[in-house]
């Protein structure tokens, strides 16, 4: 007679969850969270893309290798990592020297770097090395930080960050610093020295405004108010907004909206596919996806929370937070709330140079989450 | 005081992240809220507004392709124009069910397999709102039979469109070559082609794909031009708002005779070959025949499978434009300028006699270099030589030249290299050295190559357009035009005419002049002397002219067989050749004839040139 071993049930479940995270070191529920987003993603992009299969199977190819980059990233210790983080720093910034001396053209700026026959984005790559390496710079000092070392991370973040801007390329470029600046956050800066920080910021500004030139306001202007260019750079957010408010509480339905399918929204398939979205699933739609993507950033914070070491919980934090800003910055200029920069939606946009770059923050989160030791008190 | 800094304090500093970490999750959870509210604001507060604002978003910008320019001939005759043609085209986005709608179409409309596969192919490339073509070219019959049942297709409408069409067809195709539907290639290398504008084909359908046609393209495209139209929410259009007209394409005046062409065409009759006639002064190509051709029209809108296959099946090969693309050795027709090396170089003079017999035999070696004459020419001198086409001479003459001489001289004369002509398909032809025989063969050069190079056989190998072109240069003197098909260009809009200037590819200055004289004498006598190779067209000849006749082997004989006509099958009959010029004391025309197994020169290809140098200096072709 056959009775039921709970035991032995608990054991395999047991197996299958330490093969999970101990050898394939797949955080399971971030793992859930992101294929949730994936699976919104080929959805919405079908939808952009004119029903054509085309478009989906070449961002199956490009997701199937990030899948790839983050397995292999997940298998390496964060104690291996942070030993590598100076290294990383001086190749990347010696690249981005390169890249300014002679790198390739790619729609007017120098970004890109040929390495035998693949090309290459070197600030893409300094996304992830520019938090590591504040959190390699922070993890064998006293906590809070004093002001030496916040300068010295300070130094750290904005070198690669001004290399960017001359390249020029603000958007990275901010992304990059704002990396940093998490990192030296989550470090524990005081109050203090953030609130002065700020107030230096806000008060530097009409000083920069004065010293800037006509045509470089009208740019600045235009960039906080599209509406005030309705045919050049405004039009974009103009059938943008259009696109979301009419899509309703419900929206107008998967292949329906008619802003998208009449390309009438510019760049829908890339930087504006949150429009396609909203039209078509609506304020329901759009809630749920805000709320699969603060799931996965909550998800990364709680892995810095459970992080055993100062490096990984630095590293862990700030990059979950860079992915906070991604969708926020895209959403919040999609929908007219921030001025718009070149920023895709992280995920779900048509493109593969952000892709490796976000697999790769996941593959490092998902290592800090399965490489920790059993710590027995 | 202690420095700080000195004790770290893991649980402390784990404390003080969980803060941040709280404090950071707080900020998300605002700063997401703050993007709920702006949803909040968009799309229930504002969605009235906004589905107004995209009920009336309904202004489209749409390219309009600019008409092509023409072409005319060099008398103003038109060789390809613009017809206006009907297609039958579907927007996907109105039809319910594309493969109901397809099935029904059948029944009144003829299209077959490759038209939908290539509809289908292009439905995916293009918006959903754009309507594709299913079938290009409909009859005045399809378009009434299908108006009258219109309405049981919402989505499928007629357009009318201006199509490629040749009105002189066939005989002018390898001239002129033809436009074809773009290809997903040539669409990729547009789009990268930082000469053209992102948006200048968007709209255009066809390409230049050959000749004359694909190298003038960036010319006869002309600029696209957009319409903004009112459209309503389902997409179809409702009135024009504002339109920026397209520029047409430049319209090409090309330097072909249409007379020329067909008085070449004829004369060649049913047999394969080339004619190639230009003006030596500047270039100008008058006529570019190459037998058998084809007819264009069938590839403007895409040749359907069975059609294509036919051509290519086909053992004449009409699709092969032997005029450019066809390679064959010169045979005698190298001759004039062997022996113009010879003067220059100082192997031979004027003068200088020998004894022609029946063959040529290298020093120390067995194998008998044989004369086309049996028995010999006997006694000869550089002029008999040419003007009875001695093959001893030449072959005694190359050995003294040596290759590495007649290889730099002929090199002077286009031998070897395409030409520059302003159309596509120009081989290279060949003009054998001791280089590119270790370069493409792995081999040494040997003496008896040098012999039978004399008389244009062996490695050598020149297009019936290098043929012309040399020719020209003899009858300027040394003096080498670039070839060129076109004459002048019509702006479609200022109606600004410009000519195209003449191009100096070479300019020869040999020691002395004296030597052109001597060549271009012998060549006269082939013509005008009862000994000349060529005689048979002398007669009557109301001008002047010089030539020399060729034959080029195609099948290769034992060194001591004979060539028997009769014996050898039709395909392994020789090539016959003809060059020449008229009139001697101005040139105005340079023709070169080749005819596909035609046999000897002299019968086959010269009285070619001679109906193509009268119809051009006469006017009319004398009997």
């Amino acid at each position: 007679m056959l009775t039921p071993d709970w035991s032995g049930g608990y054991s395999r479940r047991d197996a299958r969850m330490s093969f999970i995270s101990e050898v394939l070191r797949v955080d399971l529920v971030l793992f859930t969270g992101l294929l949730v987003l994936i699976a919104c993603g080929m959805a919405v992009l079908y939808s952009a893309g004119g029903g054509e299969n085309s478009l989906l199977v070449k961002q199956t190819v490009r997701l199937g290798v990030g899948m790839v980059i983050m397995l292999v990233m997940a298998q390496i210790p964060a104690e291996d990592l942070r030993l590598w983080s100076p290294w990383f720093y001086v190749l990347g910034v010696v690249l981005l020297l390169f890249v300014m001396f002679g790198g390739d053209t790619g729609k007017g700026a120098q970004r890109w770097l040929g390495v035998g026959g693949v090309r290459f984005q070197p600030s893409e790559m300094m996304k992830l090395v520019v938090p590591m390496t504040v959190a390699w710079f922070f993890a064998d000092k006293h906590l809070p930080p004093g002001r030496i070392a916040v300068l010295i991370s300070l130094l750290i973040t904005m070198i690669p960050a001004g290399l960017v801007v001359v390249q020029p390329d603000l958007g990275t470029a901010l992304l990059i610093m704002s990396a940093g600046v998490f990192a030296i956050f989550f470090a524990g800066i005081s109050w203090r020295l953030i609130a002065s920080g700020l107030f230096t910021a806000v008060a530097c500004t009409p000083l920069l405004w004065h010293f800037m030139h006509d045509y470089q306001k009208q740019r600045v202007l235009t960039m906080l108010d599209p509406h005030s260019d309705p045919l050049g750079s405004g039009y974009h957010i103009i059938q943008s907004e259009i696109a979301i408010g009419s899509g309703g509480v419900y929206g107008k339905g998967w292949l329906n909206g008619t802003q998208s399918q009449l390309e009438f929204i510019p760049e829908q398939d890339t930087d504006f596919i949150f429009a396609v979205f909203g039209e078509e699933f609506g304020f329901l739609g759009v809630a749920l996806l805000l709320m699969i993507y603060t799931f996965i950033v909550f998800r990364g914070l709680v892995i810095a929370i459970r992080a055993q070491d100062a490096y990984s919980r630095l590293l862990a934090g700030s990059l979950s937070l860079s992915f906070f800003v991604y969708f926020f910055v895209n959403i919040g200029m999609v929908s007219g709330l921030l001025p718009v920069v070149g920023v895709p939606l992280p995920l779900i946009s048509r493109g593969g140079t952000s892709m490796v770059t976000l697999m790769a923050a996941f593959g490092m989160l998902m290592s800090i989450s399965t490489h920790r030791r059993l710590l027995r008190h | 005081m202690p420095r700080r800094e000195a004790i770290k304090n893991p649980y402390l500093e784990h404390q003080l992240f969980k803060g941040r970490a709280l404090f950071a999750a707080l900020g998300i959870l605002v700063l997401v809220a703050v993007v709920l509210g702006r949803m909040v604001y968009l799309q229930i507060l504002q969605h009235e507004v906004f589905t107004t604002l995209s009920q009336d978003n309904r202004v489209r910008v749409v390219a309009l392709p600019p008409p092509r320019g023409l072409i005319y001939d060099r008398n103003g005759i038109l060789l390809a124009d613009n017809l206006p043609s009907y297609s039958l085209e579907i927007t996907p986005m109105e039809v319910d069910d594309l493969d109901a709608t397809l099935a029904k179409l059948q029944r009144i409309i003829d299209f077959d397999e490759d038209d939908e596969k290539r509809f289908r192919n292009e439905l995916k490339r293009n918006p959903r709102f754009q309507g594709t073509a299913l079938r290009f070219n409909l009859s005045d019959e399809e378009v009434a039979r299908f108006a009258s049942d219109r309405h049981f297709f919402p989505g499928v409408d007629i357009a009318a469109r201006l199509s490629r069409h040749y009105p002189l067809a066939g005989p002018f195709v390898h001239a002129l070559g033809y436009v074809g539907r773009i290809n997903e290639k040539e669409l990729k290398r547009i789009k990268e082609d930082k000469q053209i504008g992102p948006n200048e084909y968007s709209g255009t359908t066809h390409i230049g794909k050959l000749g004359v046609e694909k190298h003038y393209e960036a010319q006869l495209h002309g600029q696209v031009g957009f319409q903004k139209v009112e459209i309503n929410a389902q997409g179809r259009r409702l009135r024009v708002l504002e339109e920026q007209a397209p520029v047409p394409g430049t319209n090409l005046t090309l330097s072909l005779d249409i007379k020329l062409q067909f008085v070449a065409e004829k004369a060649l009759g049913d047999r394969n070959g080339a004619v190639v006639a230009i003006d030596p002064t500047n270039g100008e190509v008058l006529a570019l025949v190459s037998k058998p051709y084809y007819d264009p029209n069938l590839f403007v809108n895409g040749i359907s499978g069975k059609d294509y296959k036919a051509l290519q099946q086909d053992d004449d090969r009409p699709l092969f434009n032997r005029a450019v693309s066809g390679q064959y050795p010169p045979g005698s027709t190298v001759k004039p300028m062997v022996a113009l090396a010879g003067l220059e170089y100082g192997a031979t003079w004027a003068g200088k006699t020998m004894m022609a017999g029946d063959y040529f035999m290298l020093p120390n070696q067995e194998r008998k270099y044989r004369d086309w004459k049996r028995g010999g020419h006997g006694l000869v001198d550089m002029a008999k030589s040419i003007t009875q086409s001695c093959d001893v001479y030449f072959y005694d003459l190359a050995t003294r030249l040596g290759i590495d001489h007649i290889h730099e001289f002929l090199s002077h004369f286009g031998l070897g290299a395409s030409n520059g002509l302003d159309a596509t398909g120009e081989a290279d032809g060949l003009l054998p050295s001791r280089e590119w025989k270790r370069r493409a063969r792995g081999q040494v050069w040997y003496p008896g190559e040098t012999v039978i190079t004399g008389i244009g056989q062996g490695y050598m190998l020149t297009t019936p357009l290098q043929l012309a072109t040399s020719t020209g240069m003899l009858a300027m003197r040394g003096e080498r035009m670039r070839p060129r098909m076109l004459r002048a260009t019509h702006d479609a809009v200022s109606g600004e005419q410009k000519w195209t200037p003449g191009y100096y590819a070479t300019s020869l200055e040999l020691k002395r002049d004296i030597y052109w004289d001597q060549v271009i004498n012998a060549m006269i006598d082939v013509i005008h002397k009862p000994n000349g190779t060529a005689h048979g067209i002398g007669k009557d000849i109301k001008y002047k002219a010089a030539g020399k006749t060729g034959t080029a082997q195609v099948f290769g004989l034992k060194e001591d067989e004979e060539y028997d006509a009769e014996k050898i099958a039709e395909k392994l009959r020789d090539h016959a050749l003809f060059v020449g010029f008229a009139p001697v004391e101005d040139p105005r025309i340079a023709v070169a004839v080749i005819v596909e197994n035609g046999g000897h020169g002299s019968r086959a290809a010269a009285p070619v040139a001679r109906q193509v140098m009268d119809q051009y200096l006469l006017g009319e072709v004398q009997d």
